[in-house]
């Protein structure tokens, strides 16, 4: 047990000084060290230390030795020996991080930015460079490579994005069919979600679920690559890992986006049908014939076109997250997140700038 | 020492990964106050012996004693407060990548003790000075060396002065002076605050300065315990190779 008193000048501490006995003292040597009279340490009485209770005397002999207090009374050579090796006195303090103002902070995000964007357009223009040319010479990549990301980017991301479409398709049709039918303009309700669901829903449910699933799975796939030295070992096997990792996958994603992004329209409609047939009492033909007609070439040529662009601007910026990753597994998910958030956010950028199109 | 009661006792213990058996039957001890080390081929079982011990892998068949008492089976609350007691540098460091060095040093003295933050400060210096690293302290481990986050591991493992020590390769991927460096740690650990301590290690030169007691395992079974010098006199032919030549068979 450890016991520590203050009486006629002399702070004797006994017993065993380990680090969870240290906080209760606190209040005993506050007193001694407030005491306007110098005052002497007594050691003698210590059985036990650890380095907890040697941290501790160097504070305090630091502390009492501005008021002049000295040890007078050392501990036993045992206890001496474990405060030698835990002796902290004469470590020099480490200076901390030099933390950079905050307009040099500022500048240097912006540089950072500006320099990440150039790596961006660098890796872009590096997939599409090998994609291209990898349509006409596989060298450099694993066989079938393009079948099993076709596999797991399109085929497996097919049950959530037709759920997820047929739900949205079901609630638009519901929120609108109550206003139409106010107006009893029932049957435009197959007009408003052809358009809706082909033109904008469609391609942007799409994407944003392949964003999240695949886009995410590319990042974290590559930057753990990174991270772990294996697109290292890549390179050293002399091959290229853009062709050998994302050419497969922009490929794969190029072929099988198309199919997601028909396959949420079609969702999306049979969710809009539900409404029109159960709630709006349209007939069938009625139905069909609207949403046909309404249907230009043109709505069919922009929403492939700019699918088959979100798919690439996942992949591309997917692969450039995970190529920039550094700082171990904690980067791998630093690169992840961004990865989904910058994809998002190019996804709605890009759609803006196509539906400056229908104008 | 020799006549004293074994710290850790551990009798008829199994472990597996699925249905894979990695070593069955095993008994042995561990004495208080000793430097033993754990010997065998890679992809023998000896992390995987540490990791069953301190049922971080739980153990299949067996008992496992801690100062007599049997952990196996205790109940969770009880078994945080014998693994307070003890210290483990894994093979791989194991150091949380989403804090520095210092904060990585701290979690146990933040969370198990009420020190404030000088003496915090302080210990840790102490302990990265122990290991041989200065001014690593502010660095991430994705920015440290495989032997420095190995380091920074061990002292990390130590920070609570544990009663039990368990190093997983502490030297590999370590230079040799550093490496002797951290073999004077063991044994002054050892000497000065009476730590017991288990070490995994293939190092010859360094068995021979620090080992007081050897355990050998061979395809999933315990073929030796006992002195360092012992070992050499048991005419068991596989651990003549390895003293002869420092490799297994
Ligand atoms: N998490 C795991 N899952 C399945 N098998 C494992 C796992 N970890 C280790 N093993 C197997 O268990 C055996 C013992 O491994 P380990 O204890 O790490 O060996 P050592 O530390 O002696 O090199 C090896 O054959 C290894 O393949
Ligand atoms: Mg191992």
């Amino acid at each position: 047990m450890l016991k520590l008193s203050f009486h006629d000048g002399l702070l004797r501490i006994e017993g065993s000084l380990v680090a969870s006995d240290i906080p209760s003292l606190h209040s005993e040597l506050e007193t001694a060290l407030k005491s306007k009279d110098s005052f002497n340490i007594d050691l003698s009485g210590l059985t036990g230390i650890d380095s907890a209770g040697v941290a501790f005397l160097e504070e305090l002999t630091l502390k009492a030795a501005q008021k002049g207090a000295l040890i007078i009374h050392p501990p036993s050579a045992e206890i001496q020996s474990v405060m030698n090796t835990f002796r902290s006195l004469d470590l020099p303090v480490p200076e901390p991080r030099p933390k950079p103002g905050f307009l040099e902070s500022a500048g240097e995000n912006l540089l950072i930015r500006l320099d990440g964007f150039k790596k961006a357009i660098i890796t872009a223009s590096e997939v599409v460079w090998w994609s291209i040319i990898g349509i006409f010479d596989r060298s450099g990549q694993r066989k079938y490579s393009v079948v099993q990301q076709g596999l797991i980017l399109g085929f497996n991301a097919m049950p959530i994005i037709a759920l997820m479409s047929f739900i949205i398709g079901f609630i638009l049709s519901l929120q609108a069919a109550v206003q139409l039918r106010i107006y009893g303009a029932n049957i435009f309700l197959a007009d408003l979600l052809a358009i809706t669901m082909v033109r904008e829903m469609g391609p942007l449910i799409t994407a944003i679920l392949v964003a999240g699933r695949s886009g995410s799975a590319i990042a974290s796939e590559i930057a753990s690559m990174n991270v772990s030295e294996e697109l290292d070992a890549l390179r050293m096997m002399a091959l290229d890992p853009v062709r050998f990792v994302v050419v497969p996958k922009f490929h794969a994603i190029t072929l099988v986006m198309p199919v997601l992004v028909l396959l949420a329209i079609i969702a999306g409609e049979i969710g809009g049908a539900v409404i029109a047939f159960g709630y709006l009492d349209l007939s069938v033909s009625t139905f069909l014939s609207r949403s046909f007609n309404i249907l230009t070439l043109k709505d069919l040529i922009i929403t492939f076109t700019k699918s088959t662009v979100f798919a690439w601007l996942i992949v591309i910026i997917g692969a450039h997250y995970g190529f920039q990753t550094t700082g171990g597994a904690e980067g791998v998910g630093k690169a992840t997140t961004a990865s989904v958030v910058s994809s998002i956010f190019a996804i709605v950028i890009a759609d803006s700038l196509f539906s400056l199109l229908y104008l | 020492m020799k006549n004293s009661e074994p710290i850790i006792s551990v009798r008829g213990l199994e472990a597996r990964y699925g249905e894979k058996v990695v070593f069955s039957d095993i008994d042995l001890d561990i004495f208080p106050g000793q430097l033993t080390v754990i010997l065998g081929s890679s992809g023998c079982g000896k992390t995987t012996m540490l990791k069953a011990i301190t049922r971080l892998v739980e153990p299949t068949k067996g008992s496992v004693k801690f100062w007599g008492e049997e952990i196996t089976q205790m109940d969770e609350n009880r078994f945080q407060n014998v693994l307070k007691q003890v210290g483990m540098l894994f093979q791989g460091g194991a150091l949380l990548n989403s804090l520095n060095v210092f904060e990585n040093i701290a979690i146990p003295l933040e969370l198990h003790t009420h020190l404030s933050p000088t003496l915090i400060e302080r210990i840790i210096r102490v302990k990265l000075s122990l290991v041989k690293l200065d001014n690593v302290m502010h660095l991430m481990p994705s920015e440290l060396s495989g032997g420095m986050k190995k380091r920074v591991a061990l002292a990390r493992a130590i920070v609570l002065d544990p009663k039990i020590l368990f190093c997983d390769e502490p030297s590999a991927g370590i230079d040799p002076l550093t490496s002797s460096h951290l073999d004077e740690l063991l044994l002054e650990l050892k000497r000065k605050l009476n730590m017991t301590i288990v070490v995994v290690t293939h190092e010859l030169a360094s068995i021979h300065r620090i080992a007081d007691r050897i355990i050998f395992l061979e395809n999933g079974q315990l073929i030796f315990q006992g002195d360092l010098a012992a070992a050499k006199q048991a005419r068991i032919p596989s651990i003549d190779t390895f003293f002869r030549s420092g490799r297994y068979d």
